[in-house]
């Protein structure tokens, strides 16, 4: 193979060069402009002031929920699927919805949990009055979860695809309970899958902005909203630069938290 | 590992699917109420198809939307396969590993830090925003995930093949046309249809890199729903679901398909 020529390997560097390191210079740049694009660090001193931390602090705290509950509801799914007889076949049935535009199933929302929509006809039914849940942090971070399911079921369902059965025979011959053997064989043995899960839906989780306008109302409560907000409602390029560095610091960071997950995966 | 499923789990996967499905259906059925909310069903219609298809302007944001994921998928898999060729060409392990790193950075960018940024390149080297801004930047980001899909293929590649193929006198073009091509098509392929869904599924960079005069589907129903309920966009939910599951009907059996003509 020594002999294959590197050409192919040019439009490939260009496209890295134009589109991968290029624009992370011109974000890092950007963040040192004021709005008449002179040279300053007021950029940085805004966002360490209480406004910006607090708003941080809460998309952080909400990616963190939605990520926790996707976990906990696509781990159970991804685990019995596994078990079902046309495993593949269900599998697909659960991706298909992740595959419908992302913009339809949240406008669905809009309906749904909507003042006479489906839930609070639901709610009536028992007695209780009509609420808005549009517009509330729970419809915020159910669509969220909504949304991400299929992307945590699909590394989860198989990383235990991959597992060895005997494995779990093994435990249980041995007299490890149903529980131990999942928190002590199972559970290590698929964490490169949930790592990989957690990585496709917290760095999401936080840059959501089309979710946060739509189901949350127009309160800016993440760090994708932020840096929309700035660059097409402010016009501030240099803040919403500066919020995207946090947001790129933050993605690099995932970037080696999963790395080394992938050393103790090869076995 | 055939161990059966309890009735517990069985429920447990029902309402997960039910779940998934439901505000699909929700939008579905709605698409054919001839009361203009999504709350109380009156009576059955079609003319709420019938409005996307004589709006012109939303048929040509469908067909914009159709072409720059076309082009995107074979631009984005044309340079990404090239790419994925040219890694596995590379014999330091550690350029191969700075390259690979790069690769990734597009997979896990947050969409809108992705947008923003091109939206300062496209303004900083002039190109103006619409079409083209659009379909660059589909393309850029299509690119890292074809060649994801593409390396496995190439990598398990027997090396010997090429060096058959070399020794038999076939030249460099001859290899990579005849021997490597065929060999990791079902990865182009793959990658290829990855493209076009991110392509069709992006509204985040897109938003940020439309100009006034370009739209996409995502962004349309974006705006759409912004306005409220519009009983079209459940419509063109319609389609799209039937499009979608028609699509990957397709893949599935194109797939399944190759892999029996594998077996045999």
């Amino acid at each position: 193979m020594k002999i294959k020529s590197k050409a192919s390997l040019i439009p490939y560097i260009i496209w890295i060069a134009l589109f991968v390191i290029a624009p992370i210079g011109l974000i890092a740049y950007y963040s040192l402009l004021d709005l008449n694009g002179d040279f300053t660090f007021a950029n940085y001193q805004n966002f360490f002031t209480s406004a910006y931390l607090t708003m941080t602090l809460t998309s952080f705290w909400y990616a963190f929920l939605i990520t926790f509950f996707t976990l906990l509801i696509a781990y159970p799914t991804a685990y019995f699927l596994t078990k079902t007889k046309h495993k593949h076949l269900w599998l697909m049935l659960i991706i298909i919805p992740s595959w419908i535009n992302l913009l339809l199933k949240t406008y669905a929302f809009i309906g749904i949990f909507g003042l006479y929509g489906p839930i609070n006809a639901f709610l009536e039914v028992f007695g209780f009055d009509p609420t808005q849940i549009l517009f509330t942090d729970f419809s915020f971070v159910f669509v969220a979860v909504y949304v991400f399911i299929p992307f945590m079921i699909l590394p989860i369902f198989n990383s235990l695809d991959k597992m060895n059965p005997s494995l779990i025979y093994a435990s249980r011959d041995l007299g490890a309970s149903a529980w131990t053997t999942f928190r002590r064989v199972i559970f290590p043995l698929t964490i490169d899958g949930v790592k990989s899960g957690i990585q496709v839906t917290f760095i999401p989780a936080l840059s959501l902005f089309m979710i946060t306008r739509l189901i949350a109302g127009n309160k800016v409560i993440t760090l994708g909203t932020a840096i929309e907000q700035q660059f097409l409602v402010a016009q501030n390029w240099g803040m919403g630069s500066t919020i995207a560095v946090f947001l790129i610091l933050i993605m690099f960071a995932s970037m080696l938290f999963t790395r080394t997950s992938k050393k103790g995966g090869r076995v | 590992m055939r161990s059966k499923l309890s009735p517990a789990a069985k429920i447990y996967l029902a309402i997960v699917f039910v779940v998934l499905y439901a505000p699909i259906f929700y939008l579905i059925f709605y698409s054919f109420n001839s009361g203009g909310t999504m709350n109380s069903f009156e009576g059955f219609t079609l003319e709420h198809y019938q409005a996307v298809f004589d709006d012109n302007r939303l048929i040509v944001i469908l067909i914009n939307t159709i072409i720059v994921a076309l082009l995107t998928g074979l631009f984005a898999t044309i340079i990404g396969t090239l790419g994925a060729v040219g890694i596995v060409s590379l014999r330091n392990k550690k350029m191969r590993n700075v390259f690979l790193s790069l690769n990734n950075i597009l997979i896990v960018s947050p969409d809108v830090v992705i947008g923003a940024s091109f939206l300062i390149l496209f303004t900083m080297i002039g190109v103006k925003l619409g079409f083209a801004s659009v379909l660059i930047s589909h393309i850029a980001f299509s690119i890292p995930i074809v060649v994801l899909m593409v390396l496995p293929k190439m990598l398990e590649m027997n090396t010997n093949l090429i060096d058959a193929a070399l020794d038999l006198g076939a030249s460099k073009r001859d290899v990579l046309m005849r021997v490597i091509l065929p060999y990791i098509k079902p990865g182009i392929f793959a990658g290829f249809f990855m493209a076009l869904t991110y392509s069709l599924d992006d509204f985040a960079v897109t938003f940020f890199v439309t100009g006034n005069g370009f739209s996409t589907l995502s962004v349309e129903i974006y705006s759409m729903a912004r306005a409220g309920i519009s009983l079209t966009v459940n419509a063109i939910s319609g389609l799209v679901f039937v499009i979608t599951v028609g699509v990957v009907a397709i893949y599935y059996f194109i797939t399944s398909r190759s892999k029996k003509a594998e077996e045999v």
